[in-house]
Order: structure tokens, then C-alpha cells, then sequence
């Protein structure tokens, strides 16, 4: 089950994780308990989950976020809209992303 | 830019070995001496110091000195760092240590006795899980043969309270054990033990050809060391309690590994991709091997330099020993035995004189493999492969250092 995800809504990274970038690959560490399921999992994005990881800086909401992709990428805006949101959700989820009360 | 569909994020649950494919990191994994000293003084131990001597605690690396070899650690892409010693945990700044290397994005696997788990520690790791787990030692699964390893009275005790604290908050770790003349009659009660641990996947390893004082410090202490070691017949009869898994794996290293590494002295991964850094700040191309000649001093340098200047030029020393060139640079059975420079510094403090024990343990390897007939030595076997191949039912093909550095960057002895 996906978390429900606000396009107004401003999101940033949790202070749960540590991502880091090792080789050009970004890599995301579980700093506390409960966010792996496992006792050595980590995590990295694809290259459209790096593009929109990027960009939540817990000043923007998803919506700006989307038009700044739009402006940089050629896909449509509802083909970015739908990976903003699709990404969002996972991380919500995995408890590595949260929303920024504005 | 294509968008791809989900999912944006996956996980990741390899070994660092195999998480780079061809694009490796400068430093895959590190090893942390915090200290050589110890609050147990176990018969066998080639590190351990006195656990309050201040001397020694005085020269030990500080909490800041600490911190920054980490950092350079992490920023050269290091994954995992193993925090060992000595005993790590009688450092009093080990918490602070723990959560800068968690923050810091590295995974920490601990190696310790268990003997100073706290309740406290175990909820910080709880909270802050290590994202390895952590590797404890046991000497003996009954009172009077732990401590007659440890020599220090209320020492089992205080391992089983750990223990058990660890199992309560459902931290993950792992046993691992050392046989030795008070605990040789425990091990199926204690594999027994060890196989109701939740994250224990398969029977403990143990520690068993023990390396003499890494310091050179106490030629009594090494002669009680030497005294502990199992005889290459003892030894053989170990690696047959489980005859099947052994052949199986025998067979597989024996292709991929066995043949006269001549002249070259290092045929294993040390220093490449990974490395230990003593408590004083000294960076070894791997835990053991400690000649001066080989050690990098990070006081004056750094973790970066060491890895593309220092330890590739090491890498390419040439043995010069005669009876090493006679016997070791010929020998077919490199792979079996555990000879390195590392192991001739603990046993002769040089890098390439043959370790007389070792070469017994792996020729009787041999003969119970059937690759040496009872008189014979390797070296001076010229149709090694012939052996390998009737032995293996295959042609040997050497796979040589890449194969290596990945067991290397992964084990380390008990």
C-alpha cells in the first residue's frame, strides 16, 4: 500500500537515512531502526528516482518539483507528475522521505 | 530522458564485493584496531595488552584522530567499517565513535567478547542498528573452560549477560569459536547453542592455527601459543566432520586458486580496496601484517595516498628468502596453505620465510585429498596440474587476485 502523496505538499528527506553518493551510484543508508526490512539492506534510486531525488529540498512542493523537471527532461507532464508522485510514495513509505508542515 | 516506471528505489542486500560491478570504490571496507588492549588475556590472543594500562592508552589514536581517518573512510566511498582491537568496547568514547560512523553512512560490524554489552548499548543499537552483524567470540560454553581460555575470573558471566541482552533487543550477531585444549569436547554443545541463534545461517567458524605475538612482545607467551595449535592430524579430522561440504569446497579452490605463486610475494587482496588501521594510526595492507616496512603512518599521510602510492608498491615486492624460493615459490599448494607475508611477519618477523607449521597443515590437506602421495613435497611436484585435474575432475584455471581481494575485503581471522 502506497502512502498518500499531496502535490502541494512540500516534502524532504528524512534525517533517518544517509544518503551518499559512492561511484556515481546514490546510495541510501538506514541510520535508525525500521527503515530496511533486513539487518544489511540498503538502498539506491534508478535514474529517474535520482533526477526527482534531487530536487526534494523541503522547499519545494511536488508541483514546482514537477516543473522543474518539465522543464529539463522531454517526457510529458503527466508521464512526470506520474513518477513525482510515484517516487514520493515509495519513499514515504520506506519512511526516508516526510512532509514539511509550511 | 526516458522515465521509467516503478520502482524509482531499490534494495540493495549484496556484499560490497559484488555492488560494483567494474566501477570499484577506492576503499571498500575497513578494518579499526581501537585498541590492543584487553579486559580478558585469552591463552591464544596474539594482540591482547592489560585492559587499564595507560601507557598504551595514551598512545592509542584520539576520539578526533578517529573520526577524521572515518570520514576520509566514507568520503572514498567506504561501505563498512569493522571496529575490533583489543577489546573496541573499553574505549570510552566507542558510542560517540559508533553514531559518527553511522552518520557518516558506513555500516559498522563490531567484534568483541561481549563481556561490556550494556543495557545502554543495547538500545542505541536497536535504535542506530549496525547494519552488520556484530561477531563475538566464545571461548567455552561452560564456566570453567571459558575461563580457563580467558583467565579472568566472572568473565563468562558477563559474555552470557551480554548475550543475552543482545538476544532481548533482537541485535543482531554472530558466534564465532576458538579450539582450544578447554573446549575441544564442547563443540557439538556448542554448535548446538549457536544454531538457536536467530542470524546464525550456518555453523559457527572457528579460530584454530593460531599466529604468534603480532608485537613480537613475549617469546614465553608465543611459546605457549605454539603449544595450543592443533597437529595437522588434529586439524585434517576437523575438516572432516563434515567430509561432503569440505571435498565440495576443496575442489572448487583448488581450481580456481592452487598453483606456485613464484616469486610474488602477495598473491591475496591485502591493501587493495580495504586495509586495517592499528590504534596508533598505522594503515596495514591487511589485519596481520604489521612489518614495518609495510605499514603506512596516517599521522603523516592519508588513507587516499596510502591505497594509490604505498600499498601498490608493496604489492609488488619480490620474495627474496632462499628456503621461501626453494620451497613456497614452487609450491602447488599456495592456495591450501595459509603462508602470506603476513603470517611469516607473526611467525619469523619477516615477509618470506616459510612458516614450517602452515606448510605441515596443508600437506596433510593434500594427502587426505589424495593431491600428494605420503612421501612427497609440493614442490617439487612438476605436474601440479595433473594433480588438481584428477583431484577436481577439471582443468585449473588460476582466478588469481580479483577473487581474492573479495575474500579478502570479507574475512578475518577469529
Amino acid at each position: 500500500m502506497k502512502a498518500k502523496v499531496d502535490p502541494d505538499a512540500i516534502y524532504a528527506r528524512s534525517e533517518d537515512i544517509v544518503a551518499r553518493e559512492i561511484e556515481g551510484e546514490l546510495i541510501i543508508v538506514p541510520l535508525v531502526s525500521g527503515i530496511g526490512d533486513m539487518e544489511d539492506e540498503l538502498f539506491t534510486l534508478n535514474e529517474t528516482g535520482r533526477a526527482i531525488w534531487e530536487k526534494l529540498d523541503g522547499k519545494k512542493s511536488l508541483k514546482d518539483v514537477a516543473e522543474e523537471l518539465f522543464a529539463e527532461f522531454e517526457a510529458s507532464p503527466g508521464e512526470i507528475e506520474t513518477d513525482v508522485i510515484g517516487l514520493v510514495g515509495e519513499l514515504l513509505k520506506r519512511r526516508m522521505l516526510l512532509e514539511v508542515s509550511v | 530522458m526516458i522515465m521509467e516506471k516503478n520502482p524509482y528505489s531499490a534494495k540493495l542486500r549484496v556484499d560490497e564485493a559484488s555492488l560494483w560491478k567494474d566501477k570499484t570504490p577506492l576503499l571498500v571496507a575497513l578494518d579499526m584496531e581501537l585498541t590492543e588492549r584487553c579486559n580478558n588475556n585469552c591463552i591464544h590472543c596474539y594482540i591482547n595488552l592489560p585492559a587499564n594500562d595507560p601507557k598504551t592508552r595514551e598512545r592509542e589514536l584520539s576520539t578526533d584522530e578517529i573520526k577524521g581517518i572515518l570520514q576520509e573512510a566514507a568520503s572514498l566511498g567506504c561501505l563498512t567499517v569493522r571496529f575490533t582491537g583489543g577489546e573496541p568496547l573499553l574505549r570510552e568514547d566507542f558510542e560517540d565513535l559508533y553514531v559518527f560512523a553511522r552518520t557518516l553512512g558506513l555500516r559498522v560490524i563490531l567484534f568483541t567478547n561481549a563481556t561490556l554489552i550494556t543495557p545502554e548499548l543495547t538500545r542505541l543499537f536497536a535504535r542506530i542498528p549496525p547494519l552488520k552483524s556484530m561477531e563475538i567470540t566464545i571461548y567455552g560454553i561452560k564456566e570453567s573452560s571459558y575461563e580457563s581460555v580467558t583467565r579472568v575470573s566472572g568473565s563468562f558471566e558477563a559474555a552470557w549477560r551480554g548475550i543475552h541482552l543482545l538476544l532481548e533487543k533482537k541485535v543482531p550477531f554472530v558466534v564465532k569459536g576458538v579450539l582450544l585444549p578447554p573446549n575441544r569436547g564442547e563443540m557439538e554443545e556448542f554448535e548446538s547453542w549457536a544454531s538457536t541463534i536467530p542470524w546464525m545461517d550456518r555453523p559457527p567458524s572457528y579460530s584454530m592455527f593460531f599466529d604468534l605475538r603480532c608485537r613480537r612482545d613475549s617469546q614465553e607467551k608465543n611459546r605457549l601459543i605454539k603449544r595450543l595449535r592443533l597437529s595437522a592430524e588434529e586439524a585434517c579430522e576437523f575438516f572432516a566432520r563434515r567430509l561432503e561440504e569440505y571435498l565440495r569446497e576443496m575442489r572448487e579452490f583448488c581450481l580456481k586458486f592452487t598453483r606456485p605463486p613464484e616469486e610474488n610475494l602477495f598473491s591475496c587482496g591485502a591493501g587493495v580496496g580495504g586495509g586495517c588501521v592499528d590504534a596508533y594510526g598505522n594503515f596495514q595492507p591487511c589485519i596481520l601484517l604489521r612489518h614495518p616496512d609495510t605499514v603506512y603512518d596516517l599521522k603523516k599521510g592519508c588513507l587516499k595516498d596510502a591505497l594509490t602510492t604505498f600499498f601498490p608498491k608493496i604489492r609488488q615486492m619480490k620474495a627474496e628468502g632462499p628456503d621461501y624460493l626453494a620451497r613456497c615459490a614452487r609450491c602447488f599448494l599456495k592456495g591450501l596453505c595459509e603462508q602470506c607475508p603476513a603470517r611469516s611477519w607473526m611467525e619469523h618477523g619477516t615477509l618470506d620465510t616459510p612458516v614450517d607449521y602452515l606448510c605441515e597443515i596443508a600437506h596433510a590437506q593434500a594427502r587426505y585429498l589424495g593431491l600428494l602421495e605420503e612421501e612427497e613435497v609440493s614442490w617439487e611436484i612438476n605436474d601440479w596440474r595433473g594433480r588438481i585435474t584428477a583431484f577436481t575432475g577439471k582443468e585449473p584455471i588460476y582466478q588469481g587476485r580479483k577473487q581474492a581481494t573479495k575474500r579478502a575485503a570479507l574475512e578475518r581471522p577469529a
